[in-house]
């Protein structure tokens, strides 16, 4: 029998990207005992890869701005299937987030006048996002690394947690493995908050790091939870293509916001072929419009290569199709009009990346680039004032929650995600933590997940983990990429069942200190729940919408899936979909998601 | 445990590249070489993936971003410490194998893996960020009014990603393993990105001086060298903090000036 230590906490955090660390630090604020659990080194969490910017209605850069159009955009990015209060709260709430970062040392770039400045980002009505440069995660995590470490909060790095406890039907703790010595550890706590980001090592061509293996959706479903929204996979239209070893690799969507144009292989800028009907009245229609709009004319229109992330990335794919690639498959982005100094200052990192791994230069030449998978709009189904799962005491925040963006995101909401809804997951944390005394977990549960995650060590022969992760990403990428049909989500369903058949004959030679092959097997179960949930969500959606393309069921229906949305749980004999009715909009909200923009800019500012 | 479900990343014609990885733990360890095909941008970090899904399940390395933001895949390539995802296969001599060996300043864990848990600890000891007094217009706002031309040095340090190449070369931490004694380069950085934050209102110059160790750098500037965020750490960061403490400390005016208001 494997020996264990066990800790005991009010409060533990299961990831430390912005949302685990935010967290954590409101829970510790709020005086509970709290643990922050993460695979990686602290301040390496996925977040550092965030580039473009945060958004709130700062008001900064443009006075028109104010919560209410920031909510409306929101809704309106997630094509309405959006969480109502989730969209409400995570508006009106991100101003006064970004600004605390600022006390606590964050230093963002500056207007003019010396505030915290905004840019322009696709499908904002407004420059919202606070950025550094394009470096803006890492501005995020280390501020929050910062002031976490002098919160009282124990930090559990590269610790990997493979199972959820329960006792009396809520949560009683989590059971995981030290990465570096392979030891085991019992956390009990009555409170675990999942902040675990996403899901992009499902897919082959992705921007998302080796930590993206859909953990906390798995460990959530497993426990009892629902998984909401699956089918909502973000494919992020500007990836690189070129050359091989970098496909995927994110280019920001600041350089569209700082006046980065798309062009396909024959020069022809085409994003204005594909401007959909709900954006044609805030959206430029000619060259010349757009070029005033990026001169600063507030009275011109924004240009097409600013439509929400949905959109631009179909129009990409479907030039492609059509012939009409760059040399390597992709389309082209140019920031090369623009002067090379301030190109240097706003994308720096886009900059080295370009001349260091493909040898181009952005100040002198376009881009080639094309959609990678980059987020994952679904997750753990959560109430949206407090963050917590239908499993008591398990709550979950971030990417790994379903409800704030519905069918798509759009760019820079996802940091101000992390920073409203993990701050309200410790939060109610914490005062879960002081009405619910701590739970024994059964002994039997323990080791039995303790079992479970030594089983590849044991086995003499059978599968090489990394080749069956493989195979998943390349069916998931053929058969439940971007473009979606009936046959392929069907073949997906079947693929998935097989691979799990092969994942649980997988076997690991070596021991247990820092052995990525044992680590790698660990993965496969989650990464396994994650596809079977989005393949089986896209079976049933009969529509597309927002992210959600079905080439067999064109059109956004505007009747029954425009009421529902699709949520996966664990049943006897596997996992159960069901159609869940949205949460009804009350009055107010909706005048404000119906309301033209102008109805809802911010009254008597000058333009 | 070669698995054919795993494609081997495709060739451009280009053939093979052999390297050599070291392969070991906390006590001993070994070259161990391997070759792996050759394809078309290969950066250090794919061959070692290629080598851990096909050849070596188990090969030990830290990564995260692939994309060079996240200072994880620090090792030593041919001797010189690089990020293994920021160096091109086409940057370095391919007639002989290359070398990856794990940073040599910090102790072994297994591999390519080294415990780095040090550099947290030294930075646990820096006072954290504290907000100084506000305007009336600054606190009805929430936030600071600063130009950009004062906080672009500021930025400059928080461009770090922590992959401690700097902590890596430096000699204080490597040859003389004075980890006792100098925080290193890394937190020389940090401690001034504090320092020159113009709302900071803390007082670091005597944990500088005395727990952090800025007299110990003898300016080199091995540490600038190797930063894969061109940090100017010496010249913009550390020469500065030196001359703060020097003015403090040491300039007769100064340390009178300080010796009357009570500092030390």
């Amino acid at each position: 029998m494997s020996s264990l230590t066990t800790h005991r906490y009010d409060v533990v955090v299961v990831g430390a990207g912005g949302a685990g660390l935010r967290a954590a630090i409101e829970a510790s604020a709020r005086g509970a005992k709290t643990a922050l659990v993460c695979k990686s080194l602290l301040g390496k969490a996925h977040t550092v890869m965030a580039e473009g910017g945060i958004a709130a209605a700062l008001r900064n850069a443009d006075a028109r701005d104010n919560w209410k159009v920031h909510f409306r955009d929101t809704m309106r990015g997630g094509k309405f299937l959006n969480h109502w209060r989730m969209a409400q709260l995570h508006a009106q709430e991100a101003p006064q987030r970004v600004r605390e970062l600022e006390m606590w040392g964050a230093v963002y770039d500056r207007t003019a006048d010396g505030w915290i400045n905004q840019r322009n980002f696709g499908g904002h009505a407004y420059p919202r996002l606070a950025h550094v440069g394009d470096r803006t995660g890492l501005e995020i995590i280390r501020t929050l690394q910062d002031k976490g470490v002098h919160s009282g909060i124990d930090v559990f790095m590269e610790h990997t947690v493979t199972r959820l406890l329960k006792a009396e039907g809520r949560v009683a703790g989590a059971v995981g493995y030290e990465r570096s010595t392979g030891r085991f550890v019992l956390f009990q706590a009555p409170a675990v908050v999942l902040a675990t980001g996403g899901i992009g090592r499902c897919y082959s061509i992705t921007s998302n790091s080796w930590e993206y293996t859909g953990d906390g959706q798995a460990l959530a479903y497993l426990a009892g939870a629902d998984l909401m929204d699956m089918e909502f996979v973000q494919f992020h239209p500007t990836g690189m293509v070129w050359p091989p070893s970098v496909k995927g690799l994110l280019v920001t969507e600041g350089v569209r916001g700082e006046g980065g144009i798309l062009r396909n292989g024959n020069g022809e800028r085409f994003m204005f072929k594909y401007i959909p009907e709900m954006f044609k009245a805030e959206t430029a229609d000619t060259e010349e419009e757009a070029k005033r709009w990026l001169e600063g004319d507030k009275k011109a229109r924004r240009p097409p290569e600013l439509l929400t992330r949905d959109v631009v990335a179909r129009a990409i794919w479907a030039e492609v199709r059509a012939g009409r690639g760059s040399p390597h498959g992709g389309v082209f982005l140019d920031i090369s009009w623009r002067d090379a100094e301030y190109v240097q200052r706003k994308l720096p990192s886009m900059y080295h990346q370009f001349k260091e791994l493909a040898g181009v230069d952005i100040t002198k030449e376009p881009m080639e680039v094309g959609p990678t998978m980059h987020y994952m709009m679904g997750g753990i189904r959560v109430d949206a004032e407090s963050a917590m799962s239908a499993v008591p005491g398990l709550f979950a925040a971030g990417e790994a929650a379903a409800g704030l963006h519905g069918a798509n995101r759009l760019g820079g909401n996802s940091l101000s995600d992390l920073l409203v809804f993990g701050q309200r997951a410790g939060q109610a944390a914490a005062a879960w933590a002081t009405k619910n005394k701590p739970l024994e977990p059964a002994q039997a549960e323990v080791q039995a997940a303790v079992q479970e995650a030594l089983a590849p060590l044991e086995r003499a022969e059978g599968e090489n983990p990394y080749a069956v992760a493989h195979d998943l990403q390349e069916a998931m990428q053929k058969l439940v990429g971007m473009i979606r049909a009936r046959k392929d989500l069907d073949e997906a369903v079947e693929r998935v069942a097989a691979l799990r058949g092969r994942a649980a004959n997988v076997a690991i030679k070596g021991g247990r200190i820092y052995n990525p092959g044992w680590h790698a097997a660990q993965d496969l179960r989650n990464l396994l729940v994650v596809a079977e949930a989005i393949a089986r969500s896209a079976q049933t959606r009969e529509e597309s919408r927002g992210a959600h393309t079905r080439d067999d069921f064109p059109k956004t229906d505007e009747g029954k899936w425009s009421q529902v949305n699709v949520v996966c749980r664990q049943g006897q004999g596997g996992m159960q979909v069901s159609l869940e009715p949205l949460p009804a909009w009350p009055d107010d909200a909706r005048a404000i998601i119906t309301a033209k923009l102008e109805e809802v800019t911010t009254p008597g500012v000058a333009v | 445990m070669s698995d054919p479900g795993v494609q081997a990343p495709a060739t451009s014609g280009a053939g093979d590249v052999a390297l050599r990885v070291w392969r070991g733990d906390a006590d001993t360890g070994a070259y161990q070489d391997y070759s792996v095909p050759k394809q078309e941008g290969m950066v250090v970090l794919d061959a070692i993936h290629a080598i851990q899904a096909t050849q070596a399940n188990d090969l030990a390395v830290r990564w995260n971003c692939k994309a060079g933001k996240c200072g994880s895949c620090s090792a030593e390539v041919n001797g010189m410490p690089v990020l293994m995802c920021m160096t091109r296969l086409d940057s370095l001599d391919l007639d002989k194998p290359i070398t990856v060996a794990p940073m040599r300043a910090f102790p072994s864990i297994r591999d390519l893996v080294t415990d780095v848990s040090w550099n947290y600890a030294a930075n646990q000891q820096i006072p954290p960020f504290q907000a100084g007094k506000m305007s009336a217009e600054e606190q009805a706002r929430g936030e600071f009014r600063m130009a950009q031309q004062d906080v672009d040095r500021v930025q400059e340090f928080r461009k770090c990603i922590e992959c401690f190449l700097c902590q890596d070369v430096c000699h204080v931490l490597r040859d003389a393993q004075r980890k006792d004694a100098f925080f290193g380069p890394r937190f020389m950085i940090r401690i001034a990105g504090l320092e020159m934050h113009p709302k900071d209102s803390a007082d670091r110059l005597p944990m500088a001086k005395d727990r952090a160790g800025v007299g110990y750098c003898n300016i080199t500037k091995c540490c600038t060298e190797v930063c894969p965020e061109h940090i100017k750490i010496t010249d913009n960061g550390i020469i500065p903090l030196k001359e703060r403490v020097a003015d403090r400390y040491y300039d007769p005016v100064t340390r009178l000036w300080h010796a009357l208001r009570g500092k030390t």
